[in-house]
C-alpha cells in the first residue's frame, strides 16, 4: 500500500534504487504492525479461517448439501466430528460453506464501497463548499437509514431470490457512505497542507490532485476504516440471512445456520455455537487487525522530535 | 562530573543558603521503538531567590523536557533520574499529595500555546480561581475577587467582563496574561515559563514580557525563562544557560555569554542571526549540519560534528562543563558559584576575546574543503550551505535605468464572506483579509512583505499568483492581466510565477519521493520528458543537497533540508518571479541561515525576482531591497530597506521595530521603546479611519482631540514622503530606533 | 436555541424527502407487493388481483404513487403522509399501518432508551478507566471485552443470553427473567410494583444483549477523546497549578472528554435500531422490529415505508440532540 501508485517518473534506471527507499518507509509500517501482537496473532488466525473455509471443501467428505448418507440431529462423533442437522446437512461441511460465503460477501463489501466512498468523499472534501454540503447531504440519506433494516427490506423484497453477489452489492449499496465520511473528513484537514497548496501552484488540476495527493496520504485512515467494514458486512450479512432475507436455501452462510439452530440452543447446542463462534472469531480478528494496522499507519504515532 | 556533584553535596548546606531551586544531574531518557532516547543528560543548575535564568537552545536540545521533569510532569513512561531540590527538599517523584502542594504554590509554570493551555469549557474566572482555591481555602467569593485582581496586575483592561467569558472569546496575548495570572496565584517561588512568547506576534511579545515583569515584581519569584529567542533572553534574563543536545553546554552571566562565549555553539548562534542593529551587506554565518536527532546522538561532544574546531578528542570524549581561566585552563567552578561562567568545550580557551563568528564559521568551511567556488560547484554532504563563496560581499547592483516592472498588484481586495452554518451557507458578512493593496515587483529585486498575523501578507502573496481568487482589484504579470485567467489558462504562466511555503513538515507530500516532488512540477507542465531526471539531480545541486538522495523521502530530511527541496520544486520550472511565504520561520536559527545565504546567492546566479513574506523585520532587513509594512489589510508604509530601517514613518513601523528583542544585552536593555497597547482588532469589523488608530502610541498620547477626529473620520492614503518612501499616517513622523 | 432549532428542523426535511424517495423507488423496483397474492391457491381470478391492485394504488405510476403517498392528494383518504396515513396495506383491508406503528412504538422505544443509556454510562466508564490505565492488563482486558462485543453478532448473543436466562430460571426455581414476549399487558391493571417487576423481568435480558452490543464502539472512543485530553495542554496546566489528580481528572478531563462523544452517540442510533429489531426477533417481542418483518415478509411496501421514515425522524432527532448537547457541553459553540 504504502506511497500509493507509484508516480510514473520518466526515470527508468533507478527502479532498483527507488525500492530500496520505497522499502524503508514500507518497513517501517510493516515493522509497526508485526510488533503489534494480537494483530499478528488475528492475521495468523483468520489465514486460517480462510484456509478452512476455501481450501477445507476439497478434503473433506461432505458438502453442505443434504444428503440421503447423513443421519439427520446426530451429534458429534467421528464421522460427523460437528454433529448434523435436524434436515440432514453435515454442520462441518455446513461450515465451511457458510464461511466462505460469509467472507465472499464481506470482502466485496468492502471493496466495493471504499472504492466508492473514498472517491465520493475525496471529491467532497477537496472542493469544499457547496459542493460539499451538497455531496455530504446524499451521504446524510444514506446513514440516517438504518442499514440492516433498508438492505432487508430490499433484499427480501426481491424477487426470485437472493445470491451472495447481490447481497453484497445491496450492503455496500447501504455502506458506503461511512467510508465517504472518513475520507471527506481525512481530505479537509488534507487539502489544508502546503503541498497541496504547492501542487495548485505548480498548475496541477483538481482530478491530479485528488488521486496523486488526496488518496495516497488518506490510504492509512482508509484501509483501517474499509477493514473494519468488512467486519460490519460480516455482521450485516450475518444478520440478514438470520432473518431469512439472506442468502438463501439450499446455499447456506453462518448467519443462517445460527437462524436455523436458533430454537435448538439447549436441545442440539453442536448446530448453534460452531457458527456463532466462527463469526466472532472472524469479526474479533478482523478488529484486532484494524487496530494494528491503525497503530501501523498513523503518522501521529511517530514521536522522534520533542 | 561526579566529582563536581560529590562536591555539590558536601557543600549542600552553605550553598542552598542562597539556592531556591537546585537541579542536580538531571536526565530524563524516554523508551521508544528504537532504544531509549536521552531526551535530558546531566543537567544541572542553581537558582537563587528572585534571580532570572534563562534556558536557551534550538528544538530538541531538551530545554522543555528540563523544566516539565522538575515540575514532574511528563508523561508516566519518562525515566527520570537525578535530583531536583526546592529550598533543599527533593521535589523528584514526590507522590501526588506532596507534589501537588509544591505545584503552583511554590513553583508555577507558564506553557508555550496560549491557545491551548486553557481549558476551553469553563471561563477564565474558574480556572483562576481553581488555582487560588487549590491552595488557600478562602471561599469562592475571595479566589473570584483575586481572580479580578491577578488580571488587573497582568494589565488586562475591564477584568471584570473578562472573568465571565471563555477562552475562545479572548486573544492569543490575553490568554497569556491569564495563564501569568495563574501562575501568580499563590505567589510562587519560582516561575518556569516555557517560551511563553512563541507564538505571540512581537508587539504583542513586548506586552506579555512586560506582564511577565510586572507578575515577578508582584511576587518576588525566580525566573527560569525558556526561550529559542536570543533577543528574549537578552534583555529578560541576568543569567543564561545554553542547552545542546540535552546537554547544557554553557552558561553564565548573560553579558559574559553573549560578549565573550566560550563554546563555540553559542558563538555560532549568534553569528547565524540576521540582525537588526547590523549592517544588511553582512553575509550570515551559518553552522553546517542539523542539530542532533535523539537516537543518533554522536560520541564525544555533541555538537562536534558540526563544529569547525573539532578534533580527535571531541569525537571521543564530552567535555565537562568547566570554567576556562586566563591563562587558558579549564577548571570546575567553586562549589557554590552558581554564577560562574562555564562552558562544556575541550578547546574553549581558543575562543579568545573578540572572535568574530564568521571568521570561526567560515574557516571551518574552507577546512572542510567546500572550496570557495560558485553556489553550483559547491554540494557538500547533507546539509552544508550551498555556497559558501567565501568573504564573497553582496554584489552591488548597479542601477542600470530603470528594472521591468514584472508583477504588478493594483488595489487588492478580498473579502472571505463569514457563512452561516445551515444548508444554505448564507452570507452573513465579510473577512476583509485584504482591501486595497498596491504593489510592484521590478526584476531582480526582492520586495518584503511585513506584517504580524492576521495582517493580510500571504493572502496578498496568494492572490498576486492567483490561488486566491480576487474580490477585486487587478494583477498583471509583464503586463497581461491575470484576473479572471481560468485553471487552464493560468497554468503557462505559472512557470514563472512560483512560491515556497513557509512549514518544511507540511509543504512535501509524505509519499512522494524527493525526485517526484521536485519532478511534479516539470510532469505537470510536460516539459523536459526525458531530462527530467537530470533537472532533478541539478537542481538538488543547485540547492546545495546531495544529488543521490533524489530517491529518498522527505521524511529522511531536516526541516533546513526540506525547505531546500521546497526551493528546488520551485526553481524546477526556471520562474522568473518567487513568492517566498515565511520561507525561515519555521526553521531553528542555526538553519535558518544556511537557508537564506541560499536564498541569496539563487537571487544572483539566476537572476530571479522575490517575494518575500514575514513576520521578521530581522530577516527582511538582511535579504530585501525593498519593504512594504501590513497592517489589517493595508500597506501602512513602503520604502526601500534602508530608508525603512533608518526613518521610520508610520507609528506602526516603529512600533514594530522597537518590539523587536535585540540580541545584544547592552543595547537591548537601555534601548528606546515605542509600545502598542491592546490586539489586533478583527478584520471583519476593522476601526473606521486609520485602522491602527485604536493601538497607535501617537493617537493615545500625543494628538489632541481634533486631529484625532481625522484619524476616525479620514482613511489616511499611503502618500509619498520622497524617494519612494510612502506611509500612511496623517501625522507621520520619522524616528530613529536603532 | 430555539430558532437554531427550528432552523435544524426545517434543514432535516430535505434530507428526509431524498431518504424517502430512495427508499420508496428501491423498495419499488424490488418487489412485487402482490407477489402473495398471485402465487396464492387456488390462483384467484384476475378480478380480484386487479382490485387489489386498485386498494394499493398500484394502478397509478410509481412518481405518481409517491406524490401519493406524501400528500394524499387524489387517494381514497387511507394515503397521504401529511394527512397522517401511511397507506393501504397488503396484510388486508383491516390492517392499518399507522395504529399498528403506534401501538409498537412504545414497547420499541422503552427497551431502545434504556439500553442506549445504560450503553453510554458504560461505554463512558469503560473509556475513561481504559485511558487512565493506559496500556494496563485493565485497559487490555476492556479492549478485548469491547472487541469481543463489537464482533457479536447481536442475534447469537441473544439467543446465548436466552438459553442462560431459562437455565437460570430453572437454577433458582423462581420466574425471574421472561425470556419470551414483552409482556406489555401482562400485569396491566395492577400496582406500581407488580408492573415494575414485570417489566423488570420481561426488559432485563433484552437490554443487556442491546447494551452489550452498542457500548463497545462508544467506549474506543471514549477511550481516545480521554487520551488526547488527558495529554492535553491544558490538564497539564491544571496539573501545574496544584490540583490533585483526581479533581484534575474529574474536572478537567472527564468534562471535555465527553464533547465529542456527543456526535458519535447520534451516529451509533442507528445502528442501534437494527440490534433492536434483531433482538426483539429473538425473545419474540411484538415490537416494532415484528412488525418491520411481518410488513417485508408480506411485500407491504407502505407498512415498510412508514417504518423506515419513522427510523429516519429518529436518526435525525437523535442527530438534533446530539448537537444541541454539544452546545451545552462546550462553549465555543453557540446556536444564536
Amino acid at each position: 500500500m504504502s506511497n500509493g501508485t507509484p508516480t510514473t517518473t520518466a526515470r527508468a534506471g533507478s527502479k532498483a534504487q527507488r525500492s530500496a527507499a520505497d522499502r524503508t518507509q514500507l518497513q517501517t509500517i510493516v515493522l509497526r504492525f508485526v510488533r503489534h501482537r494480537p494483530a499478528m496473532i488475528s492475521l495468523f488466525v483468520l489465514l486460517v479461517i480462510a484456509g478452512f473455509a476455501f481450501l477445507g471443501p476439497f478434503f473433506w467428505t461432505w458438502d453442505h448439501r443434504v444428503s440421503s448418507d447423513i443421519l439427520s440431529n446426530q451429534p458429534p462423533d467421528s464421522a460427523h466430528p460437528l454433529g448434523t442437522s435436524s434436515a440432514g446437512h453435515d454442520v462441518l461441511g455446513q461450515l465451511m460453506r457458510g464461511a466462505q460465503q460469509t467472507l465472499k460477501v464481506a470482502l466485496t463489501v468492502s471493496l466495493c464501497a471504499t472504492a466508492f466512498g473514498s472517491l465520493w468523499g475525496a471529491t467532497a472534501g477537496y472542493y469544499g463548499g457547496r459542493t460539499d454540503a451538497m455531496m455530504m447531504r446524499v451521504v446524510d440519506v444514506f446513514l440516517i437509514v438504518p442499514p440492516l433494516v433498508a438492505v432487508a427490506a430490499l433484499s427480501g423484497n426481491t424477487a426470485g431470490g437472493t445470491t451472495w453477489s447481490t447481497i453484497a452489492i445491496i450492503i455496500a449499496l447501504f455502506s458506503w457512505a461511512q467510508i465517504a465520511r472518513v475520507v471527506r473528513g481525512v481530505v479537509l484537514s488534507l487539502r489544508e497542507q502546503e503541498f497541496i497548496e504547492a501542487a495548485k501552484a505548480s498548475g496541477a488540476s483538481a482530478p491530479w490532485i485528488i488521486i496523486r495527493h488526496l488518496l495516497p496520504n488518506a490510504a492509512g485512515p482508509i484501509i483501517v476504516a474499509a477493514t473494519l467494514l468488512v467486519a460490519i458486512a460480516i455482521l450485516m450479512e450475518a444478520g440478514l440471512s438470520f432473518l431469512q432475507f439472506g442468502i438463501q436455501l439450499p446455499d447456506i452462510s453462518l448467519g443462517q445456520m445460527i437462524g436455523e439452530a436458533r430454537t435448538a440452543v439447549s436441545t442440539r447446542p453442536w448446530t448453534f455455537y460452531p457458527p456463532g463462534v466462527l463469526l466472532v472469531l472472524i469479526c474479533l480478528t478482523i478488529n484486532f487487525i484494524g487496530d494494528g494496522l491503525r497503530d501501523a499507519l498513523d503518522p501521529k504515532q511517530t514521536m522522534v522530535r520533542r | 562530573m561526579t566529582t563536581e556533584n560529590m562536591s555539590n553535596t558536601e557543600t549542600d548546606v552553605a550553598a542552598h543558603g542562597d539556592a531556591i531551586l537546585e537541579v542536580d544531574a538531571l536526565d530524563v531518557t524516554f523508551p521508544s521503538d528504537d532504544g531509549s532516547l536521552p531526551a535530558v543528560r546531566e543537567v544541572s543548575y542553581a537558582l537563587r531567590p528572585g534571580e532570572a535564568l534563562g534556558i536557551v537552545g534550538e528544538s530538541g536540545s531538551g530545554k522543555s523536557v528540563t523544566s516539565m521533569a522538575i515540575m514532574g510532569l511528563l508523561p508516566k513512561n519518562a525515566q527520570v533520574e537525578g535530583s531536583v531540590r526546592l529550598m533543599g527538599e527533593e521535589i523528584l517523584g514526590l507522590p501526588d499529595k506532596a507534589i501537588s502542594q509544591v505545584r503552583g504554590k511554590k513553583v508555577a509554570m507558564i506553557f508555550q500555546d496560549p491557545l491551548t493551555s486553557l481549558n476551553p469549557v469553563y471561563t477564565i474566572g474558574f480556572q483562576i480561581s481553581e488555582a487560588v482555591l487549590a491552595h488557600n481555602d478562602v471561599g469562592k467569593k475571595k479566589a473570584w475577587e483575586r481572580s479580578r485582581e491577578l488580571l488587573e496586575v497582568v494589565g488586562i483592561p475591564s477584568p471584570d467582563q473578562r472573568l465571565r467569558q471563555y477562552p475562545h472569546e479572548l486573544s492569543g496575548g490575553m490568554r497569556q496574561r491569564v495563564v501569568i495570572a495563574i501562575a501568580m496565584a499563590n505567589d510562587p517561588d519560582v516561575i518556569i515559563a516555557d517560551e511563553p512568547t512563541t507564538a505571540l506576534d512581537v508587539t504583542v511579545q513586548a506586552q506579555v514580557l512586560e506582564a511577565l515583569q510586572s507578575a515577578r515584581r508582584e511576587t518576588g519569584a525566580a525566573l527560569v525563562l525558556i526561550t529559542h529567542d536570543l533577543g528574549v533572553v537578552a534583555g529578560q534574563v541576568e543569567r543564561v544557560a545554553v542547552m545542546y543536545g540535552g546537554r547544557i553546554v554553557e552558561s553564565g552571566p548573560v553579558e559574559e555569554v553573549f560578549y565573550r562565549p566560550r563554546m563555540p555553539y553559542a558563538l555560532g548562534l549568534l553569528g547565524s542571526l540576521p540582525r537588526l542593529d547590523e549592517d544588511r551587506a553582512e553575509r550570515l554565518s551559518p553552522i553546517r549540519g542539523a542539530p542532533p536527532s535523539l537516537m543518533a546522538m554522536p560520541q564525544g561532544c555533541a555538537f562536534a560534528p558540526r563544529c569547525p574546531m573539532a578534533r580527535d578528542l571531541c569525537h571521543t570524549e564530552e567535555p565537562g562543563l568547566l570554567r576556562t581561566l586566563d591563562n587558558g585552563d579549564r577548571v570546575p567552578p567553586q562549589p557554590g558559584d552558581a554564577i560562574a561562567h562555564v562552558a562544556a568545550c575541550h578547546f574553549s580557551d581558543e575562543l579568545s576575546e573578540g572572535i568574530r563568528p564568521e571568521n570561526l564559521f567560515r574557516d571551518a568551511d574552507a577546512d572542510a574543503g567546500t572550496g570557495n567556488a560558485g553556489p553550483v560547484a559547491a554540494p557538500s554532504g547533507a546539509d552544508a550551505p550551498a555556497a559558501e563563496a567565501a568573504g564573497s560581499e553582496r554584489a552591488e547592483r548597479g542601477p542600470v535605468g530603470e528594472p521591468e516592472v514584472l508583477l504588478k498588484a493594483e488595489d487588492l481586495v478580498k473579502n472571505f464572506p463569514i457563512r452561516s452554518k445551515g444548508l444554505l451557507k448564507r452570507k452573513v458578512g465579510d473577512v476583509q483579509a485584504v482591501s486595497g493593496v498596491s504593489l510592484e515587483l521590478r526584476e531582480r529585486e526582492t520586495l518584503a512583505l511585513v506584517g504580524e498575523s492576521g495582517c493580510g501578507k500571504s493572502t496578498t502573496a496568494r492572490l498576486l499568483l492567483n490561488l486566491v481568487r480576487l474580490t477585486s482589484g487587478g494583477v498583471s504579470y509583464m503586463g497581461k492581466p491575470l484576473q479572471g485567467l481560468s485553471d487552464k489558462q493560468m497554468r503557462p504562466l505559472r512557470r514563472d510565477l512560483q512560491i515556497v511555503f513557509q512549514d518544511p513538515f507540511a509543504s512535501l507530500d509524505p509519499r512522494m519521493t524527493v525526485a517526484d516532488i521536485i519532478a511534479e512540477p516539470m510532469l505537470i507542465h510536460r516539459t523536459r520528458n526525458g531530462g527530467a531526471k537530470k533537472r532533478v539531480k541539478e537542481l538538488l545541486e543547485l540547492v546545495g543537497l546531495n544529488p543521490e538522495h533524489g530517491s529518498r523521502y522527505p521524511h529522511e530530511f531536516s526541516g533546513g533540508q526540506r525547505q531546500r527541496i521546497g526551493v528546488a520544486r520551485a526553481l524546477s520550472l526556471n520562474p522568473k518571479v518567487l513568492v517566498l511565504d515565511e520561507p525561515v520561520s519555521a526553521l531553528d536559527v542555526s538553519i535558518q541561515a544556511g537557508v537564506i545565504n541560499l536564498l541569496e546567492d539563487l537571487q544572483e546566479e539566476l537572476g530571479l525576482s522575490y517575494l518575500f513574506v514575514s513576520h521578521d523585520l530581522s530577516v527582511v532587513k538582511h535579504i530585501a531591497d525593498r519593504v512594504a509594512v501590513m497592517y489589517l489589510g493595508k500597506i501602512v508604509e513602503t520604502a526601500t530597506t534602508d530608508q525603512l530601517f533608518e526613518a521610520p514613518a508610520h507609528p506602526y513601523t516603529q512600533a514594530l521595530i522597537s518590539a523587536i528583542p535585540l540580541p545584544d544585552p547592552v543595547k537591548e536593555r537601555t534601548r528606546e521603546r515605542i509600545v502598542v497597547t491592546g490586539d489586533v482588532p478583527s478584520p471583519a469589523d476593522p476601526p473606521s479611519g486609520c485602522r491602527f488608530r485604536t493601538r497607535c502610541p501617537k493617537f493615545a498620547r500625543d494628538l489632541s482631540e481634533p486631529e484625532r477626529e481625522k484619524c476616525v473620520q479620514e482613511v489616511p492614503g499611503l502618500l509619498e514622503r520622497g524617494s519612494g518612501h510612502r506611509d500612511a499616517c496623517h501625522y507621520s513622523e520619522v524616528v530613529e530606533l536603532l | 436555541m430555539l430558532v437554531y432549532t427550528m432552523r435544524r428542523l426545517v434543514g432535516a426535511i430535505p434530507v428526509l424527502v431524498l431518504a424517502s424517495l430512495l427508499t420508496f423507488v428501491m423498495i419499488d423496483v424490488s418487489g412485487d407487493p402482490l407477489a402473495e397474492l398471485r402465487m396464492a391457491t387456488p390462483a384467484p381470478s384476475e378480478e380480484v388481483i386487479q382490485q387489489e391492485a386498485e386498494r394499493l394504488y398500484l394502478d397509478h405510476s410509481m412518481p405518481e404513487r409517491y406524490w401519493l403517498w406524501v400528500t394524499g392528494i387524489g387517494g381514497d383518504g387511507n394515503i397521504g403522509l401529511l394527512q397522517g396515513e401511511f397507506g393501504p396495506s397488503t396484510q388486508g383491508q383491516q390492517y392499518e399501518i399507522g395504529p399498528a406503528i403506534a401501538e409498537r412504538l412504545w414497547t420499541t422505544l422503552r427497551l431502545v432508551g434504556v439500553a442506549m443509556m445504560l450503553a453510554l454510562g458504560l461505554a463512558i466508564i469503560a473509556g475513561a478507566v481504559s485511558a487512565m490505565r493506559q496500556y494496563s492488563k485493565l485497559d487490555y482486558t476492556l479492549t478485548f471485552v469491547g472487541f469481543l462485543c463489537l464482533a457479536m453478532p447481536t442475534f447469537w448473543l441473544a439467543g446465548i443470553v436466552q438459553a442462560s436466562g431459562v437455565e437460570f430460571n430453572q437454577l433458582l426455581d423462581v420466574q425471574l427473567f421472561n425470556t419470551i414476549g414483552d409482556g406489555r399487558y401482562s400485569a396491566e391493571g395492577e400496582g406500581p410494583w407488580p408492573q415494575f417487576v414485570n417489566a423488570f423481568a420481561h426488559m432485563a435480558l433484552p437490554t443487556l444483549v442491546l447494551m452489550l452490543t452498542s457500548f463497545a464502539s462508544w467506549s474506543r472512543y471514549q477511550r481516545t477523546s480521554m487520551l488526547e485530553v488527558l495529554n492535553s495542554d491544558y490538564v497539564r496546566l491544571a496539573r501545574a497549578k496544584g490540583l490533585r489528580n483526581k479533581v484534575v481528572i474529574r474536572r478537567h478531563a472527564l468534562r471535555t472528554a465527553l464533547i465529542p462523544l456527543t456526535t458519535v452517540f447520534a451516529l451509533g442510533v442507528a445502528g442501534i435500531i437494527d440490534g433492536t429489531i434483531l433482538t426483539e426477533t429473538v425473545f419474540q417481542w411484538r415490537g416494532l422490529g415484528d412488525f418491520f418483518i411481518t410488513a417485508v415478509e408480506n411485500n407491504d411496501s407502505y407498512a415498510l415505508m412508514g417504518w423506515l421514515i419513522l427510523s429516519g425522524v429518529m436518526v435525525i432527532l437523535a442527530n438534533l440532540i446530539a448537537d444541541l448537547l454539544y452546545g451545552v457541553l462546550d462553549p465555543r459553540i453557540r446556536y444564536e
